[in-house]
């Protein structure tokens, strides 16, 4: 019984995969993400230098050339590498605290949909507290008092997402716990938690999914906000807003050393966007 | 219509105590971090002693709140160790720049998602909806300083017809509306997209509607129905989420400050963060979550007035 409702909802998710076909706007999307994520992973047989290690006789000329495809930034350093193992850091980053942001926003709204009253209540007044920041603000006051680093960035992202997470999945509990099926569990003498993990979330999946693809590209572009800002990680790993930071007052004369990281993170968040835009016509269709 | 005036009233109140509350915590360095900040790490333990108690930081968290709060209440917001001034002679200049800044994106920004989201909307699935769709999805995911970078290596180095920074001076010889129109450009790119989609959906909405219908049936011209019948209902749902923008649009003036150098309340306030100002810091996130919470307010009780199902029940 349980092996074949797995294999059903395998060959289900194969047909969803299939059904991306008939989206361009999706396919495109999917194949930038795909990108990406393949040049994270293999960075380090792609990259043709250490991202960090300076070649003086560049600085000669820093624009692109043979031996530096993408050119160099002031200190001699490979753009290119630095662009490929920048996309390190924002797909370690992003993905974490969206996840995480996930388990911590789902478990609340669950419990706040499910058990109504002072739960829901506290939890609500909680969470419009923390929304009425405007997310930079947080970002600020966040990076600025524990300094930053990766982990920092991450529970920053994490405070912010959870609450508003958690509404999403708050407005769905709600919705769904009038369906019958919830009351033949609760007859059947389930317990509260597994209502809420097994039968409430698995059926508000499509929304979610759809969201949390939207959310790694907004996580993406507060990551590369704050390494702009100069609150991004510390040099001198490379992160895209923090390359274009370091280059934007030569733009005049060295354009390419801030062109190429707001292209790349750029094509990143709109694969993202487009990926998920993809996948909520296709869960409309359904 | 005023019992919900007074009750949103009084959660705007508890909630800027919270706020303020967290504020003032989160920098509630453990005294003698300050003293030894101040006086640098050869200080002697008698010296941190005695400037503690000089700037009362020995008195217990609780009682140096109130009186933070009641300062802040007074109108004295403390002393920029940035600025070297005291903060209220910085902020309201800063925030008359921003205030111009907002102002102008958003007039720009209305006219064009209201034009956008009903073209796309009136028409679901149509060539046009799916170009504005998707162009708006594409644009809202350029990251500010990324539209940045590409709007400057265009307008600013590649053709040379606008300045690439925005001190508000006529410093570099350009005059001030010039050097306005990248800063409202990237916020507008960055803001449109999410707003057009808000108009389109509610359009979208409206259109199924038997009003609607009955308009298309009974012979009116079609440029009728959606002028007299779709155009001012559609506006309603949209209506609080282009107020809302506003809370977006305060983290987009701070990266949008930063990339053209606008002498703003954005940049003062990143400013000041990077050069650990607490005073400054805490005044503008005071100032930040403020607007922030009144805007969503205006939103409410515009969104009743618009919506006279809600105003008369």
């Amino acid at each position: 019984m349980a092996m074949s409702d797995t294999a059903g909802s395998i060959s289900r998710t194969w047909a969803r995969v299939r059904l991306l076909r008939e989206s361009p706007v999706g396919i495109i999307g999917a194949l930038l993400v795909a990108f990406w994520v393949l040049v994270a992973i293999f960075a380090p047989v792609i990259s043709p230098y250490d991202p960090n290690s300076n070649d003086m006789d560049a600085l000669i000329d820093p624009g692109p050339t043979a031996a530096h495809w993408f050119g160099a930034d002031m200190q001699g350093r490979d753009i290119l590498s630095r662009v490929i193992w920048g996309s390190r850091t924002v797909l370690t980053v992003a993905p974490v605290a969206v996840a995480v942001a996930y388990a911590i926003g789902s478990l609340l709204g669950l419990l706040a949909g499910y058990y109504r009253g002072w739960v829901d209540n506290l939890i609500n007044r909680v969470s419009d507290i923390i929304l009425s920041f405007p997310a930079i603000v947080l970002y600020i006051i966040v990076i600025m008092r524990f300094g930053p680093s990766a982990l920092n960035i991450i529970l920053a992202v994490i405070f912010i997402a959870s609450p508003q997470i958690m509404r999403i999945v708050r407005g769905m509990t709600l919705e769904l716990r009038e369906r019958e099926y919830i009351a033949a569990a609760k007859m059947r003498g389930e317990s509260a938690l597994y209502i809420m993990f097994v039968e409430i979330l698995p059926n508000a999946r499509g929304p979610l999914i759809v969201d949390a693809c939207l959310r790694m590209g907004y996580t993406t572009i507060a990551i590369g906000v704050l390494g702009f800002l100069g609150l991004g990680l510390p040099p001198p790993d490379p992160d895209w807003g923090g390359m274009v930071k370091d280059s934007y007052a030569l733009m005049s004369i060295y354009p390419h050393m801030s062109l190429f990281p707001a292209a790349a993170i750029t094509s990143l968040v709109v694969g993202f966007s487009l990926l998920a835009d993809g996948m909520r016509e296709i869960s409309m269709r359904d | 219509m005023l019992a919900f005036f007074l009750k949103r009233l009084a959660s705007l109140v508890f909630t800027m105590l919270v706020v303020s509350a967290l504020v003032f915590a989160a920098f509630e360095f453990t005294p003698g971090q300050v003293a030894t900040k101040v006086l640098g790490p050869f200080s002697t333990q008698d010296q941190r002693d005695r400037l503690m108690e000089e700037l009362g930081l020995n008195r217990p968290v609780y009682e140096r709140y109130i009186e933070w709060l009641g300062n802040v209440l007074t109108g004295d917001l403390g002393y920029s160790t940035l600025y070297k001034l005291p903060v209220n002679d910085i902020i309201w200049d800063r925030l008359g720049n921003t205030l111009i800044l907002a102002s102008l994106a958003f007039a720009v920004m209305v006219p064009l998602s209201i034009l956008f989201g009903i073209s796309a909307g009136m028409r679901e699935g149509s060539k046009l909806d799916r170009t504005i769709s998707v162009a708006s999805i594409v644009t809202t995911s350029v990251p500010e300083f990324a539209s940045g970078v590409f709007l400057a290596s265009i307008f600013v180095i590649g053709l040379g017809w606008l300045p690439g920074t925005a001190p508000l001076d006529s410093g570099a010889g350009w005059p001030i509306a010039l050097q306005l129109v990248l800063p409202v450009a990237v916020i507008v790119l960055y803001d449109l997209g999410y707003v057009v989609r808000m108009v389109r959906a509610s359009m979208v909405e409206v259109m199924t509607r038997p009003y609607i219908r009955t308009a298309i049936l009974k012979g009116l011209t079609f440029r009728d129905v959606i002028m007299k019948h779709a155009l001012r209902n559609a506006m309603i749902a949209p209506f609080t989420v282009i107020l809302l923008q506003i809370n977006y649009m305060i983290t987009g003036v701070v990266v949008v400050e930063a990339v053209f150098a606008y002498p703003g309340f954005g940049r003062m306030l990143l400013d000041s963060a990077l050069a650990q100002d607490v005073a400054t810091v805490q005044a503008a996130s005071l100032f930040a979550v403020l607007v922030s919470v009144c805007t969503q307010i205006a939103g409410d009780l515009g969104y009743m007035m618009l919506n006279p199902r809600i105003r008369f029940s």
